[in-house]
């Protein structure tokens, strides 16, 4: 045994601490990544909110970039939210594609009788099938698709127009140039 | 930090998540699929709640992923199965047992490793006494007790 | 105003703190007796203003003091007394203040009964705890206080503690999991004094024995109430989930149960000297690294305090000198404290080595499980893993049978070697008749498990080996009145650990093999089947406590058509925060558990009933309190009671074969 050895212990802490360092750094732990980045959005079929008696499928989130945001009655933050989703959609045109998600239809309809609806359309989402294959965990929650189908973008928590115009802007201005 | 929302949901899940078991009557066609379910929701961690597996959340996102792991396993679907779709959707977080990757090796093989170098410790130390009791070795004994006799 | 000078009486205290640190340091650099003596007085003072800010805001508590933030957030006027009184420890702040109290209680424990010290290494004791303590106060007045006003505009009513901690196990849970973190800092102290001092010798072991012990006591009482409470309060049946804060109270344990040990293999032989200084510096500093983890949110926990990461900084900026100045001392100057005392492989030193290769290798074991997400998140760039249960039971409990393994033939080692004929006597009877044993549980608790068969016996062979050894130390005596009662009490100390051990394996293997959870949704009147047991449910009725309302179910457990229990699950709606508790209802049987727990309310009066059935459970905290028993009972041992003045350099000559030891 080497003299030094009596040292080991210091450098496994040294390296503990560097450890927590990155760890004091890291994002919120809520925040998981998503595993569907990059990926076309999951096959659904699915009655339509606001048009009754219609069906919608993946293929009607094609053909243009589109924000599709999980919402529902029950969670507060999404009123807090619905204040920027309009600004989005009245100051870009944006199409924002709504996910009712673990709701009650009717409640939902009043609900945006009372807020408004700047949404192209509702997939209604009721067993929260669709938000299991998004990999969604709770609400809201909003994903960048482009105008091929594919999830480009994930984000946890309320849009605030913080997030649109410094996320969600550039990327959906990417996606335009690509295209 | 990520903006107040978001913290603010944090600390609501801090008070809720653990305070309710969730507890749902769920009809098994089987004791097999039963006792599978169970196993299952034990050790699949709830995405949205800080550090408990499905079945102890009453999350929303809890009761769904239940439902879906009992809709699951009744379509015929194995326990591997249930683990790869859940796997597909929420990714490592929602596996409490660590899959074998490139990873996570030094996780499964780290204890091995600590523990064979106990092993080697505690052997070579007790080996490497050939003395005795008093810190002596038998040659010192052994001119000891010649002066000793003098 | 009493709220105000509360505060104050922390400043003075961590004032106070500071003197302690400077004044015996200037003494012993100026080889002042009188100025070295004054840490101990000083300690007294600390002790007695921190109570004094404690008591203040207790006041605070009881006289519902809104005006107060941490009252406020954590209170409400409909809170029973001995809540309001406990509520103080509920979250960061206060508990933190908690901290320094008994970090304050066991300063002022060290210094009343170390006046046998020598003078310097008294005061060198001191003075670290004062160091300690005085970063704690500053931490608690610089980023944690409690007794922040949140004036102008303060609620007319409390936000209410949390309903989970409206509860007896708030009360005692906290208090004696901070004696047992806390007083772990009592053995680092001596270990860094004495590194300090180059006198660390073995009168050092000596005296960090009895401290040890008693802070390890108190740990173990705390970890195993934690685990009681969670298993009655939180609604799901389960009573360890190898949860990151649990983790963070665990390594330290299993860091201390490694020290207590080599602690006497140091004592009475003069081995392991480094590796125990090394042990007593792991204990605190594991105890320190999990609770401040906890506190900084970087763990994910469902026991997590409110997130703050900005706390993180300043934990990390206590915890690298502390820790690191120590690990540093430690390099320093352990190589000169190598022994030349050796040891045969089947000599006790060998068996206590063993003892904590496995420990510590137990300790790093869960330590890696628990960092490993955050070291795998920073080095994937944000992906993240979870690691639990399963892990955690699959690399842990070999550990542990090897560990249980090792414990049978421990109790008949002698220091430095053992006869091979002592070892092996009477073994090839007490294997079959622990076998029998063994069986004869699994058969008696259910369907037969080989886990439970193998788990049983390794616990039957540790009661047997422990009775034999008893039995052939009583022998011995001459005076056959006094044999049994003339035994050390250290004897009896490390015989109620290791039977607590076994005891508590036993109801472990048995809960997990043999549990049975049924939900079942239940009409008034329906009877439904769960194990061996029927359960019948007579629906709920309405009932008010003193700030909840709650749903009480009522359900009638019997077996072969006899009534043996009626149970009264509630679901309760606490008035202030509005929110929902399920409060399970516990038949305690010999054998197990019967736990009856309320879901959601159904159509028609129907609900979502849980029951589990629980075989031994009780086994794993009775096992825990033994072991916390023997702790409190080796501190009464004759010897540390008489003052030692020795302080020979050298190891003691190793004892006669037939002496005492422990």
């Amino acid at each position: 045994m080497a003299k030094q050895s009596v040292l080991i212990p210091a450098f496994v802490f040294a390296g503990i601490v560097v450890l927590l360092w990155f760890g004091f750094q890291l994002s919120d732990p809520h925040l998981l990544p998503s595993q569907k980045l990059n990926d076309p959005v999951p096959d659904f079929e699915l009655p339509s909110l606001t048009a009754v008696g219609e069906t919608l499928n993946a293929a009607d989130l094609t053909g243009e970039i589109s924000l599709l945001n999980v919402w529902a009655t029950w969670c507060p933050s999404c009123i807090a939210e619905h204040g920027e989703l309009t600004r989005i959609f009245e100051t870009t045109g944006l199409r924002i594609i709504g996910v009712n998600y673990n709701d009650d239809s009717d409640a939902a309809r009043a609900w945006l009788k009372r807020w408004g609806d700047p949404y192209a359309f509702h997939i209604v989402d009721e067993d929260g099938t669709l938000a299991i294959d998004l990999g969604v965990y709770g609400a809201p929650e909003t994903f960048v698709v482009d105008a091929g189908g594919i999830i480009r973008y994930r984000h946890v928590g309320v849009v605030t127009q913080k997030v649109f115009e410094e996320t969600f802007a550039p990327l959906i201005q990417n996606l335009k140039d690509a295209s | 930090m990520r903006g107040r929302w978001v913290l603010a949901g944090c600390l609501f899940w801090v008070l809720s998540a653990p305070s309710l078991g969730a507890i749902e009557a769920q009809a098994f066609p089987d004791e097999t699929i039963k006792a599978r379910y169970y196993d299952l929701i034990a050790t699949l961690r709830c995405p949205q709640c800080l550090n408990t597996n499905l079945a102890g959340s009453d999350a929303m996102i809890a009761q769904n992923l239940r439902a879906t792991v009992l809709r699951l396993l009744v379509e015929g679907k194995s326990d591997a199965e249930v683990e790869q779709f859940m796997f597909e959707r929420y990714g490592d977080f929602i596996l409490y047992e660590p899959r074998w990757t490139a990873k996570t090796w030094l996780l499964w093989l780290g204890p091995l490793g600590l523990a064979l170098v106990g092993l080697s410790v505690w052997w070579s130390m007790g080996a490497s006494s050939r003395k005795t009791r008093h810190g002596l070795s038998e040659s010192d004994r052994a001119n000891l007790k010649q002066l000793m006799d003098r | 105003m009493i709220v105000e000078l509360g505060h104050f009486c922390v400043v003075i205290a961590c004032l106070l703190a500071f003197l302690q640190v400077v004044l015996p340091s200037i003494g012993l650099k100026q080889n002042n007796a009188q100025l070295m003596a004054s840490a101990s007085s000083l300690a007294y003072g600390v002790f007695v203003f921190t109570l004094l800010g404690f008591l203040a805001l207790i006041h605070a508590f009881v006289t519902d003091d809104f005006s107060v933030g941490y009252v406020a957030s954590h209170s409400n006027t409909r809170l029973p007394l001995q809540f309001k009184v406990s509520a103080l420890w509920s979250a960061h702040e206060g508990s933190f203040l908690l901290w320094t109290l008994v970090m304050s209680i066991w300063t002022m424990m060290v210094a009343r009964f170390s006046a046998p010290l020598t003078t310097d290494m008294r005061a060198r004791v001191l003075i670290c705890l004062a160091a300690l303590g005085f970063g704690f106060y500053l931490f608690l007045l610089l980023t944690s206080n409690p007794f922040e006003r949140a004036l102008p505009f303060y609620p007319a009513e409390g936000a209410d503690l949390n309903p989970l901690l409206q509860d007896f196990g708030l009360i005692v849970h906290p208090p004696l999991l901070y004696m047992g973190y806390v007083g772990l800092s009592v053995p680092f102290a001596f270990a860094i004094a004495s590194l300090w001092g180059n006198t660390l010798d073995v009168s050092w072991a000596r005296w960090s024995r009895p401290w040890t012990n008693l802070a390890w006591a108190f740990l173990t009482m705390g970890i195993t109430l934690g685990s009681w409470w969670a298993y009655y309060e939180l609604g799901w049946g389960g009573w360890w989930f190898w949860d990151a804060v649990e983790n963070a109270s665990f390594v330290p344990w299993l860091i201390a149960t490694a020290l207590i040990h080599s602690l006497a293999a140091t004592e009475k032989r003069g081995v392991f000297k480094s590796w125990t200084v090394l042990l007593a510096i792991f204990g605190f500093s594991f105890s320190l690294l999990g609770a401040f983890l906890v506190r900084s949110g970087v763990l994910t926990s469902v026991h997590a305090f409110a997130v703050d990461p900005e706390r993180g900084a300043a934990i990390l900026m206590f915890l690298v000198p502390v820790i690191g100045g120590s690990l540093l001392l430690y390099g320093a100057r352990a190589w000169d404290l190598r022994s030349r005392v050796t040891f045969k492989r089947s000599g006790r030193e060998s068996f206590i080595l063993g003892n904590n290769v496995l420990l510590t290798v137990s300790a790093a074991v869960v330590l890696l499980g628990t960092l490993y997400p955050l070291g795998y998140e920073a080095l994937t760039g944000g992906d993240k893993i979870s690691i639990g249960p399963p892990y955690f039971n699959a690399v842990f409990v070999p550990l542990m049978l090897a560990l249980m393994a090792l414990m049978i033939l421990s109790h008949r080692s002698r220091w430095w070697a053992t006869d091979r004929s002592l070892l092996t006597a009477g073994q090839g009877v007490f294997t079959a008749i622990a076998a029998v044993a063994a069986i004869g549980v699994s058969v008696v608790m259910g369907p037969i498990k080989l886990w439970i068969i193998g788990v049983a016996w390794l616990a039957f062979m540790i009661l047997l080996n422990l009775g034999y050894e008893l039995h052939r130390r009583v022998r011995l005596k001459s005076n056959p009145f006094s044999r049994l009662f003339n035994q050390p009490l250290a004897v009896y100390a490390m015989v109620l650990g290791h039977a607590g051990i076994a005891v508590t394996a036993l109801g472990i293997v048995t809960t997990v093999m043999l549990s049975e959870e049924a939900d079942l949704f239940m009409a008034p009147g329906d009877r439904a089947e769960v194990g061996a047991y029927d359960v019948q449910f007579y629906g709920t009725n309405n009932i008010e406590g003193p700030n909840y309302v709650a749903d009480r179910g009522r359900v009638e457990v019997s077996r072969a058509g006899e009534v043996i229990a009626t149970l009264f699950p509630e679901k309760r709606r606490y008035l202030a925060s509005q929110s929902i508790m399920t409060e399970a209802d516990i038949h305690v049987r010999s054998l197990g558990d019967i736990y009856v727990a309320l879901g959601e309310p159904l159509e028609n009066g129907a609900w979502a009933v849980r029951v589990h059935i629980k075989p031994l459970v009780r086994f794993i905290w009775f096992g825990g309190i033994l072991i916390a028993l023997g702790g409190v009972l080796s501190i009464f041992d004759r010897r540390y009671r008489a003052p030692v003045a020795r302080s020979s350099r050298q190891a003691p000559p190793a004892p006669s074969r037939e002496a005492v030891h422990g």
